[in-house]
């Protein structure tokens, strides 16, 4: 699946963290996917601080919307280090509209007919920087969003991917990167590197070795099965309450007042002093 | 430089890397031990250093540089090291009038302005000099620290592109290093400093993090550190990604141990 990503157009976002970086899998991409690479190099003067003239006019944005306006055919990617750059420095808006004007090339075809290539574009954007609105803006622009994590060394990327009129699907790869920049797919970590309890120590029986007796006979095994809950509702107690009573004995009390008892129903415990 | 350091980094001034940004950064508790170790640590490589010290006088550097066995003064005059001392050339844009702009010109500005003449300072620092005196191995930028910048009225993201541009210079062009320290505000809502803090930490190599204890200040162990090398994913790398450890600061060294191990408790 990751091998695949750039398969469907539009735009990918690859979401990633301080722990985990995005720019090597950035790198692979391009590297599997570019047989032809135009190289902007933003990185030395993006603000046009030395002011050579060498510089593009109108910086970073100013060539994306260039790349709207290609007359070529053929398809194309356009990978971006960094979306968090441009997020900085730019209008979340702006950029928004511009990325979904790049992107959705291929669905406007030029006027003579003749179909243009698919484009796609490959943002890598840093979670932490941006708040929910930025990145809930990015996210709903984006067909395929894959966040990067891991467990123990070992690099996952989570692939969101949106189609058009089908439901969206959501793995998890395994992989890491060659030196060469290349993608290696790989199966996750291994179960024997997860800490669990060695299974050649045998459990510790907590009733040995105890000053009382804890263990139970047969046959108090056996009472204690048939004793029945007092409180417990048993078929036998539902026959017998739903049963009329035959002549059974009431219980009665038997009390015989002594000497002294004075019995007053009014005043029962003779406490009352008026 | 502490040596104990050098050994959790697994670095030594003769073999250190170069084009690196390391960035260093406290939480609930004092990182400055960092820069001195970085400072003398650069000075013993024999490094051109430029260091932007905004927050301390160059006595106090001095005087911390002679425990660990650098002499700033000497170097200052020999030309390895060029020390911006923010403090008292602060206080020059407002009284001495200035012919060219001055590094610290953003102070004199009414809006939020930007930091270029700071890194045309910083270039012409460090720039190569073809002149036959004795050559410096690389160029190194240290600055302490970069917080401050954001309370002096200057945003994030100005920060950022000072760093951005730095690293363009001194870490490619130079194949220099890159070394910065950054407070973490922790508890305190600071959106400017945590865009900051993250910023950085996504363009550097190196992180090391000092934390103050959870449970509070000791007597015995001053704090904790984490070491986070940002690395590509790589399946054959033998080295861990992130360690942490305890530390203790001493007279003249900073003694490190695993969680739990200090030799008070033991």
């Amino acid at each position: 699946m990751l091998d695949s990503l750039l398969a469907l157009g539009g735009l990918v976002l690859l979401r990633d963290s301080v722990e985990w970086e995005g720019r090597s899998l950035l790198k692979a991409l391009v590297k599997k996917s570019a047989l032809w690479l135009v190289y902007h190099d933003f990185f030395r003067d993006p603000l046009n601080w030395s002011k050579t003239g060498e510089a593009l006019p109108g910086g970073p944005l100013g060539a994306l919307r260039a790349m709207c306006n290609r007359t070529d055919l053929g398809p194309v990617t356009i990978a971006l280090d960094s979306l968090s750059w441009l997020l900085l420095h730019l209008p979340c808006t702006t950029l928004c509209q511009t990325l979904h004007t790049v992107s959705h090339q291929d669905s406007c075809p030029p006027g003579d007919g003749s179909p243009v290539g698919k484009v796609h574009v490959l943002g890598l954007l840093h979670e932490e920087l941006h708040g929910p609105g930025p990145m809930g803006a990015l996210s709903s622009l984006a067909q395929t969003e894959v966040t990067l994590g891991g467990i123990m060394g070992q690099a996952s990327a989570r692939i969101l991917c949106r189609r058009p009129r089908q439901r969206p699907t959501d793995q998890t790869q395994w992989f890491s990167i060659l030196p060469d920049f290349s993608l290696d797919l790989q199966e996750g970590p291994s179960i024997e590197s997860q800490p669990h309890s060695d299974p050649h120590i045998p459990p510790v029986d907590p009733t040995a070795h105890l000053t009382f007796n804890l263990h139970l006979s047969k046959k108090e095994r056996e009472a204690r099965d048939n004793l029945t809950l007092p409180f417990q509702f048993s078929s036998e107690k539902q026959e017998a309450l739903l049963r009329p009573r035959p002549s059974q004995a009431t219980s009665h009390i038997f009390y015989e007042p002594d000497a002294y008892d004075d019995l007053d129903q009014e005043d029962p415990d003779d406490d009352l002093d008026i | 430089m502490f040596p104990e350091l050098n050994n959790l980094l697994n670095t030594t001034p003769d073999r250190a890397e170069q084009g690196k940004l390391t960035l260093l950064c406290d939480a609930k508790t004092d990182g400055s031990f960092l820069v001195h170790h970085f400072l003398s640590f650069y000075l013993k490589a024999n490094c051109k250093v430029c260091f932007v010290a905004l927050i301390q006088s160059f006595s106090h550097y001095n005087i911390v540089g002679q425990k660990l066995g650098v002499n700033l003064t000497m170097a200052r005059e020999r030309g390895q090291l060029v020390f911006l001392e923010g403090l008292k050339s602060a206080v020059d844009i407002f009284f001495q009038a200035q012919e060219k702009p001055h590094p610290l010109q953003f102070l004199r500005e009414a809006n939020a302005g930007n930091l270029k003449p700071l890194f045309e300072f910083v270039r012409e620092a460090l720039k190569p000099v073809d002149s036959g005196e004795a050559g410096w191995t690389y160029p190194v930028l240290l600055v302490d620290d970069l917080s401050v910048l954001l309370s002096l009225g200057l945003g994030a993201v100005a920060v950022l592109d000072f760093i951005h541009y730095c690293r363009a210079t001194v870490c490619w062009e130079l194949k220099g290093n890159v070394v910065v320290l950054v407070h973490d505000s922790g508890d305190v809502e600071d959106e400017e400093n945590d865009i900051l803090l993250n910023g950085l930490s996504h363009q550097s190599h190196l992180i090391l993090r000092a934390e103050g204890l959870a449970t509070g200040f000791c007597r015995d162990v001053h704090g904790q550190l984490r070491i986070l090398w940002r690395r590509p994913s790589q399946s054959t790398s033998q080295r861990d990604q992130s360690l942490t450890y305890q530390y203790k600061i001493q007279d003249r060294s900073v003694s490190f141990f695993a969680k739990g191990m200090s030799p008070a408790v033991l």
